[in-house]
């Protein structure tokens, strides 16, 4: 699959984006300027980016707790992001969710969340609408390793491959469950076995190399819109940070990984190993790399200071939007 | 007597009662690390066939935990926060509350499930919540609400013991509260409310995390000669209704603190009590204090407006005795 110069720089900026405004976001949490559970997805850039450079902006993505990455990757904006989890009024929603439940409908998206595998079901239905609706548009579930035990990840799968319906799910291994090492808890090495049971087609992709992730990804979806049905696929990656930025202060001592584990999968940072990968062939010069970076950290700072200069939510905000009035 | 925290107690209450009895064993996700510290540590001493990390499955898992109480053990089962229950309501609510009635007595279900909840700054809705009151009209459970390290671990041990489903309801904001708690066997009975602080004027029934938020308003009413009662329930099923309606008795006013929400939660569930038996001894209405009807919001201005607390409480106070 040829990709265009357009797509790759594309990719690149999306990466730079989520890599940068997740440390941010981390620091700031850190230094206790942002309240809440903040769960950062740095290593795992890829593929949140390969998958939604194969989508449409009228395709849908749900996403989970670590869901910065997905939400950018399909057009999130940095300002009103770091706004939410600042807990500002101008916020994408208002102040009311946080860093773990942005949305935006616009975008079609339809939504981190703060429940695991909560996703799925609502990615299976938003991909009925669809169908219903006469669209083809397609939608996809991101979601981890963990989730893929939840019983939604099951009846999920059974459901859209009965019903043929337009949805990839992406399974983003990162090899833990909160503290949990995925082989204790999971009956399966790999997580794309599971769509024989439901007879759809898994695959196992490097989810540190964002072409692989696009080329999977646009395959899978291409199908999904041809009314062929849905695709598991796994990007097999892992998370570089804590679970829950600030964990250090209660686990102590106590660890569950190795350092060393840590650093390995530093050196497959999937940035680093883009930008090997455009000067070897030579598709993009570093020149345009670094522009790009320079670009991304001047948007991150206006974001941070649009978010710090943003109006707290009035206390008598805390009861609209509870139901639709109209 | 040692100064432990509420986490500590959950720690030692259930190091306890599995050294105390080889068929309790421990589910749930993440406690063999147990990274906040309550289940820490008992790996090392109770070994991985009884410390039992649970894949992120709850229905699956609370589940399971039905059918080892059948089997004849007497699980403790972990569901991290109290807002995930709704992901295994059928096995909490439909087989662990149903089966022994439905079987006419042949099931016993000693099984205990653990959850934080409450609101503890930033986590948001689906955080946050304060779900207990979901349970109060499921006949069959047990309700244990602790405000505090002491209670917590008496509590803890009884529904442990306790041969019925008991959700333990642990809210968030309490873990690092610390206080004496007396060494080896303690035991504090479900369905023994506590009166926390003796008053003549207006009764405060607080649950959970409104006790110490009662408490100081009590204190600091007691300045202007206000004399505040504060009893704590400490269990909701089964529910000391005595203490309260005792209490309402000499006071002739009530006031009931809850986080949870208005409608159809369980100051409301205490109200219709107090106003169904104790009516006569009433000099003012039943006032409620409770969290707004709106999903618990992630930004601080807005979290504090709509969760229960001191100053509202000091509010239904001044407006039942009238100063
Ligand atoms: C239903 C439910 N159970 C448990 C949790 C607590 N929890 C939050 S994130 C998480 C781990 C999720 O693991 P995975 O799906 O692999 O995603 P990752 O965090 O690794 O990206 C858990 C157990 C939750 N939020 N929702
Ligand atoms: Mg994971």
């Amino acid at each position: 699959m040829d990709i265009s110069k357009d797509k790759l720089l594309e990719m690149y900026r999306t990466m730079q984006k989520i890599r940068l405004f997740e440390s941010k976001a981390r620091d700031l949490a850190m230094a206790a300027e942002i309240p809440g559970f903040v769960h950062v997805s740095i290593g795992e850039e890829a593929s949140a980016t390969g998958v939604c450079a194969a989508l449409r902006k009228t395709d849908r993505i749900t996403s989970n707790h670590r869901g910065h990455g997905h939400l950018i990757a399909k057009g999130g904006r940095l300002d009103r992001m770091m706004a939410e989890i600042f807990g500002k009024r101008t916020g994408y929603c208002k102040g009311k969710g946080g860093s773990m439940h942005i949305v935006d409908y616009s975008l079609g998206i339809l939504g981190a969340n703060g429940i695991v595998g909560a996703g799925l079901p609502i990615a299976t239905g938003s991909a009925l609408g669809a169908v219903i609706a006469g669209k083809d548009d397609v939608t996809v579930a991101f979601f981890g390793d963990g989730a893929s035990n939840e019983g939604t990840f099951h009846e999920s799968l059974n459901l859209a491959a009965v019903w043929k319906l337009p949805v990839v799910f992406v399974c983003e291994n990162n090899g833990f469950g909160e503290f949990t090492p995925m082989a204790t808890v999971t009956s399966v090495k790999d997580i794309a076995v599971r769509a024989k049971a439901y007879d759809i087609p898994g695959h196992i992709v490097d989810g540190n190399d964002v072409l692989e992730v696009f080329r999977f990804t646009s395959e899978a979806v291409a199908r999904a819109r041809a009314g062929e049905g849905p695709t598991l696929l796994e990007c097999k990656t892992y998370r570089w940070e804590g679970h829950v930025v600030g964990e250090q202060a209660f686990l102590g001592d106590g660890s569950y990984r190795e350092k060393s584990e840590v650093e390995e999968w530093k050196r497959k940072c999937p940035l680093i190993r883009f930008e090997k990968w455009c000067a070897e062939s030579g598709k993009i010069s570093s020149a345009e790399l670094k522009k790009i970076i320079a670009d991304t950290e001047k948007e991150l700072a206006d974001a941070v200071e649009f978010a710090r200069s943003s109006e707290l939510p009035a206390p008598s905000e805390v009861t609209d939007d509870v139901y639709n009035n109209t | 007597m040692p100064q432990i925290s509420f986490i500590q107690a959950i720690n030692q209450a259930i190091a306890e009662e599995m050294e105390r009895d080889p068929l309790t064993f421990l589910m749930g996700e993440d406690v063999v690390l147990g990274a906040f510290g309550a289940t820490k540590g008992l790996i090392d001493k109770f070994g991985a066939k009884r410390v039992r990390n649970t894949p992120i499955s709850e229905a699956g898992f609370v589940g399971a935990a039905v059918g080892a109480a059948m089997a004849g053990t007497r699980p403790i089962c972990e569901v991290e926060f109290a807002s995930f229950f709704y992901c295994a309501f059928d096995q909490i609510c439909n087989q662990a509350a149903k089966l022994r009635y439905m079987s006419g007595g042949q099931a016993t279900m000693p099984i205990t499930f653990r959850a934080v909840f409450g609101a503890m700054g930033g986590a948001a809705a689906q955080h946050s919540e304060t779900v207990y009151a979901q349970f109060l009209s499921v006949p069959g459970l047990k309700l244990v609400i602790p405000s505090g390290p002491s209670d917590m671990k008496g509590l803890l041990k009884s529904a442990i013991r306790d041969n019925n489903p008991v959700i333990v309801f642990e809210h968030g904001a309490l873990g690092w509260s610390r206080e004496d708690v007396p060494a080896g066997e303690h035991l504090v009975p479900l369905g023994k409310a506590a009166v926390k602080r003796p008053g003549d004027n207006v009764t405060v029934v607080a649950i959970g995390a409104m006790v110490p938020k009662a408490m100081s308003v009590a204190e600091k009413l007691e300045k202007e000669k206000i004399s505040v009662e504060v009893i704590d329930p400490r269990t909701l099923i089964p529910l000391d209704e005595d203490a309260i309606l005792a209490s309402v008795e000499k006071t002739n006013r009530i006031v009931i603190a809850d986080e949870g929400h208005l409608r159809g939660g369980a100051a409301a569930d205490l109200a219709a009590i107090v106003a169904d038996k104790g009516f006569d001894f009433l000099d003012a209405p039943v006032r409620r204090v409770t969290s707004l009807d709106v999903p618990i919001p992630f930004s601080p201005p807005l979290e504090k407006a709509a969760i229960a607390d001191e100053a509202r409480i000091e509010a239904a106070i001044r407006a039942v005795v009238g100063r």
